[in-house]
């Protein structure tokens, strides 16, 4: 009896194990990704939950588990994740200030090889090149995205204007009239917090202003000419009453809740606010929410600054094709015309296509302000080491701590430190 | 004292159960060996080689600098900036939580209604994760729709809503208030527990002698509560000088670096600007910080005993 039941479990056994092996062979293995990403503008999480959700039905062997985290903390953690060359991520999103790092500290993969002519002629090559470093390239763009103007139309009109300001000071005189006549207390919200959110709003203003900030051969530009006057155009919003003064304490979210409850005439902003300001669960003015080009600087013309984000294979990852199957569906032209409202599509033809899953006015926008953008000089590679140094000046000038000139002439000796 | 009585009797060790009992004593230390050289000394020493070196993610190798980064960090003034603000911080902060968290343990001690809830009721700021509770003050701080506006707005104390975390000194008492709503509960439960047993007769002895209220404290209560006061001292000053997840929820350093405490600056240097040998240094130097303090309440807490 004993015996019997011991061959049948052992017969049992083979055929089991046979089965299972003869399964295996035929399916591909399972894997499964790990992707960071973060929580905040451009695409929402909800919507990158779908994307991956449907991936994961066009693939069923890969699974892919997504981290969000904000975008403060997005730099540090994929750092404290790949910097042992052990790490965790295989697909990680990348500022486009962070290349010239990752790359130098061999934290993300060189991918050149893996373009395709496809993307080369299909690709927005100004957007290409956010993630290339020298003649490599380190990932494909995912999040188009540069500072829009978004004004209250209903604000502006009790005050008389019809149309968005061209320049900054036009903005500047039509936010002194909706303070006189009490429409709004303070007009203007930025996010000019200790972060990278400063530098954005301040990118965009030094080259309205025809400045610069640091010169491709690494010297300091910040510290003369339209990039002064950028400075000096902050401080003076702020010390007539029409900046609102918590900029100071602002990222890119706080300033579209306060624009969305109403409380401001005026915002520069990422592309994924004119669809939240417009949505009545999320918003106050929904309705109201209109969105124009960059205003000019004096001098010169209206410059934006670039704000894209790109997605790169990890160094360690340990399924590179995979991860890059991953890649080339969120980046391809048909999943990003899909989400196009977080973000504009990487793909040229796509802005024109007639099922572009955006508002008109937000393509339209788009294609005046991409005449001219400009990135921050994430060509160097201590840039980020700079900024952190470069968030302080400026707050000290605009605190009133330190003149322009004071502030700005620290932040050159600074700049030893910081090249180290 | 306690470990001599422990260890085992050296004339058993030679019998065949004092073998045996080594045996067990050696197999029950070796896993905690195992954690304290594998989880801190080794990764200890590793930073303490790091921090000789310059070792920055985005140059390749890693020379051997001795203390330059011990010494640039010195010469910083970025690096006493911070410091100085890490002290101010820790004085304010354990400050008020030992003073309020002893009001409010003499309060809970006393007898009246609805005093088993009150207790329960005071520990839930300490039970909140910092997250939430930087997040909470961080809206209530809010210039544009915080709580706090409002509130003083419908009292007259204000006339203008107030950016209260937009001027460096002021944002760094906001954050410090924070912490002490946070922190006091802890403090007023250690110093209550300390209430707790002291002898009844002690105070009739005292009233018996001619002492009103304000003697009774001075000469009963504060003398029986001092070790419970030391305990909380020690605990919230290092913690205190420690100080990171509340001040990158609720301000980020900022603005102007007002609030960088020293924790901070250490770690925007290592994470940030990706030098890792400085960041090792600042570590041992804030260790360094650390220690001196602890040698000062340990002579304090020495002293105590032998009181």
């Amino acid at each position: 009896m004993v015996k019997r039941s011991l061959a049948v479990l052992v017969v049992m056994a083979v055929v089991l194990s046979i089965a299972l092996t003869s399964g295996c062979a035929k399916k591909p293995q399972p894997v499964t990704l790990q992707m960071i990403t973060m929580k905040q503008a451009a695409y929402s999480d909800a919507h990158i939950s779908e994307m991956v959700k449907k991936f994961n039905e066009a693939n069923p062997n890969i699974t892919v588990q997504v981290t969000f985290v904000p975008y403060e903390s997005l730099h540090d953690k994929i750092v404290t994740d790949l910097a042992s060359g052990q790490g965790q991520y295989d697909v990680v999103l990348v500022d486009e200030i962070w290349p010239a790092e990752f790359a130098a500290s061999n934290m993300v993969q060189d991918i050149t090889a893996r373009i395709t002519p496809e993307m080369k002629a299909g690709v927005n090559p100004a957007l290409l090149d956010i993630l290339r470093v020298g003649d490599k390239y380190y990932g494909i763009p995912w999040i188009l995205d540069t500072k829009f103007l978004f004004y209250n139309k209903n604000m502006l009109a009790k005050a008389g204007y019809t149309a968005a300001p061209k320049t900054w000071d036009e903005l500047v005189t039509m936010a002194k009239t909706l303070k006189a006549k009490k429409i709004c207390d303070f007009p203007i919200v930025w996010s000019w917090a200790q972060a990278e959110a400063i530098m954005c709003d301040y990118a965009q203003l030094v080259y309205s202003y025809g400045g610069d900030i640091i010169a491709p051969d690494g010297t300091a530009k910040f510290n003369q000419g339209g990039a002064l006057d950028a400075l000096k155009f902050m401080i003076k919003t702020l010390k007539d009453g029409v900046t609102n003064p918590n900029s100071l304490t602002y990222l890119e979210e706080d300033v579209r809740q306060v624009f969305s409850e109403g409380k401001a005439a005026f915002c520069l902003n990422w592309t994924y606010v004119y669809a939240l300001a417009n949505d009545p669960a999320s918003s106050k003015v929904a309705g109201q929410v209109a969105i124009a080009p960059t205003p000019a600087g004096k001098p010169g013309t209206a410059v934006g600054v670039s704000g894209s984000m790109g997605l790169s294979l990890a160094k360690s990852t340990k399924h590179p094709e995979e991860a890059w199957k991953l890649i080339v569906f969120l980046t391809s032209e048909a999943n990003q015309k899909l989400y196009a409202s977080d973000s504009l599509p990487i793909w040229k033809a796509a802005l024109d296509a007639p099922d572009l899953n955006a508002p008109k006015e937000l393509a339209a926008t788009l294609r005046v302000q991409y005449q001219a953008v400009k990135g921050r000089p994430q060509f160097v590679i201590w840039y980020n080491a700079f900024s952190t140094k470069a968030q302080v000046a400026l707050q000290q000038a605009l605190l009133g701590k330190a003149t322009p000139e004071a502030a700005m002439s620290q932040l050159v000796k600074d700049m030893d430190s910081v090249k180290k | 004292m306690s470990l001599r009585l422990s260890s085992p009797n050296p004339r058993l060790l030679r019998t065949r159960v004092g073998r045996e009992e080594r045996r067990l004593i050696v197999a029950f230390l070796v896993p905690a060996l195992l954690v304290t050289f594998g989880v801190v000394l080794i990764p200890l020493l590793e930073a303490l080689w790091i921090s000789f070196h310059r070792y920055s993610l985005t140059t390749p190798g890693r020379p051997f600098i001795g203390l330059a980064n011990y010494s640039s960090a010195l010469v910083d003034p970025g690096f006493w900036a911070a410091t100085w603000r890490t002290v101010y911080f820790t004085l304010v902060s354990t400050g008020l939580e030992l003073v309020l968290g002893l009001m409010i343990a003499l309060l809970l001690n006393e007898r009246f209604v609805g005093r088993g809830l009150l207790r329960a009721l005071v520990l839930v700021p300490w039970a909140l994760p910092t997250i939430v509770n930087g997040m909470m003050w961080r809206w209530i701080f809010n210039a544009d729709y915080g709580a706090l506006n409002a509130i003083l707005l419908q009292l007259g104390l204000i006339k203008d809503y107030q950016a209260w975390l937009s001027s460096p000194w002021v944002a760094m008492n906001c954050v410090i208030f924070a912490d002490v709503w946070k922190m006091t509960p802890l403090v007023a439960m250690l110093l209550l527990a300390n209430l707790q047993v002291i002898p009844a007769e002690l105070y009739e002895a005292a009233s018996i002698d001619g002492a009103g209220p304000l003697g009774r404290f001075r000469y009963v209560t504060l003398p029986s509560i001092r070790s419970g006061i030391l305990v909380s001292l020690v605990t919230r000053t290092i913690e205190a000088f420690k100080v990171f997840d509340i001040i990158f929820i609720m301000t980020r350093s900022g603005p102007a670096n007002g609030t960088q405490t020293i924790a901070y600056y250490a770690y925007t240097e290592t994470f940030t600007a990706l030098q890792f040998g400085k960041g090792a240094a600042l570590s041992y130097l804030i260790a360094v910080f650390i220690t001196l303090l602890a040698l000062v309440y340990f002579r304090l807490i020495r002293e105590e005993v032998q009181a």
